[in-house]
């Protein structure tokens, strides 16, 4: 049976792994490769990076970190932030990773969604979609960080990156982003439902009854969560028990 | 001296592949010359994207006839996910397609209400307990899949492995003599998965 995949994300600065609130007041938390390696062990289903340098030395240093991380963890490794062409996502995959994440780029040029599918396969590219609630069961869509509203529909944009040959979509609700109060079901459900490929939800995780929620409720067909696990709340095997004990298909 | 060869036809990411082959100590080598595929030990065909493409790929850089041939002399072949595809008669995608038929059988379409690709983890019950691909592997471990299509052997004995998506049974692994294929990525299913390139490299090695 196929189960429901339970991703840790890693925010990466230079190399290191930071926690913060909405990348405020980032704190050294580590080692990305040791974090990944402790997370691998731990059951994760796939693992997440999201690159948050500014510096014009970023693509170097996640590269390497890439590199070390595919040394050493054989899962899926998904790493995202500021790719912006397809030789952006050659090295980062040649490196080693398995699935490039975009967002603001595969906005302002939706193309690149078709090209790196096209080279690399649609199971490559991950379509991340930040949404902000805008109307009754309407969601915009926001690009750099989630600084700016673009004014796309959600539902409609996911819908386009999937006919571009999105591998699946990555979708975070800002709304529910930090709150630790539970996924944004609704949104979920929505782009879900809209898609016929696999849609990961993140934001607003504050314990494993929320996962079982989206994953339930929401249609959602992995949940990515960051601070649960990054402050020791719960483990990602606590995590995966709790969600199998509830009903979820699970690969304990 | 021993080594494989890794079919680099200009379709995917082989680099997790190799990765894993160098964790598991296996020298291989990334290719698509015929010298050396004919030198080398074992052939290992990876890939993703679409069959038609694939075998067009194959058949531009002049390998179709090489692989054929090593592989029916008897030269062990592996082949993950769409290389898996690769090894059967034809594929109905867009058409027909006429794969490396090393297996017969067709490779077809997921017809579901559910999501397609099948992608994430999912078990692979094992039918032959006398494989010597997943030889010391735990049966019925979960496995990384991402495919739209799947490959359906005319004959059963060559079934390894099968897995369940929604209300489809389908094939997972198959074995034949020197040929082998898994449609799940052992690269990508955790440490204890690398076991299956050892297994074919040991396939390889005893040639």
């Amino acid at each position: 049976m196929l189960t429901k995949r339970i991703i840790p994300c890693l925010d990466v600065n230079q190399g290191r792994v930071v926690k913060g609130i909405k990348f405020l007041n980032l704190i050294d938390a580590g080692d990305p490769v040791e974090a990944a390696v402790r997370y691998n062990n731990a059951g994760a289903d796939e693992i997440v990076f999201l690159d948050i340098t500014a510096s014009h030395e970023k693509r170097k240093t996640i590269v390497e970190v890439v590199r070390r991380t595919a040394e050493q963890v054989f899962i899926p490794l998904t790493v995202g932030g500021g790719i912006r062409t397809v030789s952006d996502m050659e090295e980062i995959l040649r490196s080693g990773a398995d699935k490039i994440s975009i967002n603001t780029a595969a906005v302002t040029n939706p193309e690149l969604i078709r090209e790196g599918a096209k080279k690399f396969g649609s199971q490559c590219i991950v379509v991340a979609i930040d949404a902000k609630h805008s109307g009754k069961g309407k969601w915009n869509v926001y690009i750099h960080g989630g600084r700016t509203d673009t004014g796309l529909d959600a539902v409609k944009w996911a819908k386009k990156a999937y006919a571009l040959g999105a591998g699946e979509i990555l979708l975070t609700s800002m709304d529910a982003d930090g709150t630790k109060a539970g996924y944004d079901l609704g949104l979920t459900r929505a782009i879900s439902k809209a898609v016929k490929i696999p849609v990961i939800a993140s934001g607003g995780a504050g314990g494993p009854e929320h996962m079982v929620e989206v994953l339930k409720k929401g249609k959602a067909d992995a949940v990515l969560a960051a601070s649960i696990f990054h402050y020791k709340h719960y483990t990602v095997r606590t995590v995966k028990e709790y969600l199998h004990r509830h009903g979820i298909p699970i690969r304990l | 001296m021993k080594k494989l060869v890794i079919i680099d036809y200009g379709m995917g990411n082989l680099h997790s592949v190799i990765k894993a082959l160098q964790k598991m100590k296996i020298p291989a080598v990334l290719s698509d010359k015929a010298e050396v595929i004919k030198a080398a030990t074992g052939i290992i065909l990876p890939g993703v994207g679409a069959f038609a493409d694939a075998i067009k790929e194959i058949r531009k850089r002049g390998l179709y006839n090489i692989i054929r041939k090593e592989a029916l002399a008897g030269k062990p072949i592996l082949g993950v996910c769409l290389g898996h595809q690769l090894l059967f008669s034809h594929s109905e995608e867009f058409g027909a397609t006429k794969g490396l038929d090393l297996i017969n059988g067709r490779v077809i379409k997921f017809k579901t209400d559910l999501k397609v690709p099948h992608m994430g983890w999912n078990n692979a019950k094992t039918v032959n307990q006398k494989s010597t691909l997943l030889k010391g592997i735990k049966d019925n471990r979960f496995y990384y899949f991402v495919h739209s299509f799947y490959a359906v052997p005319v004959e059963k004995k060559v079934i390894l492995t099968e897995t369940q998506y929604g209300d489809i049974r389908f094939v997972s692994a198959v074995e034949k003599e020197n040929i082998f294929g898994v449609q799940f990525h052992p690269e990508k299913s955790g440490e204890p998965a690398l076991k299956i390139y050892k297994n074919f490299w040991k396939v390889c090695s005893k040639k």
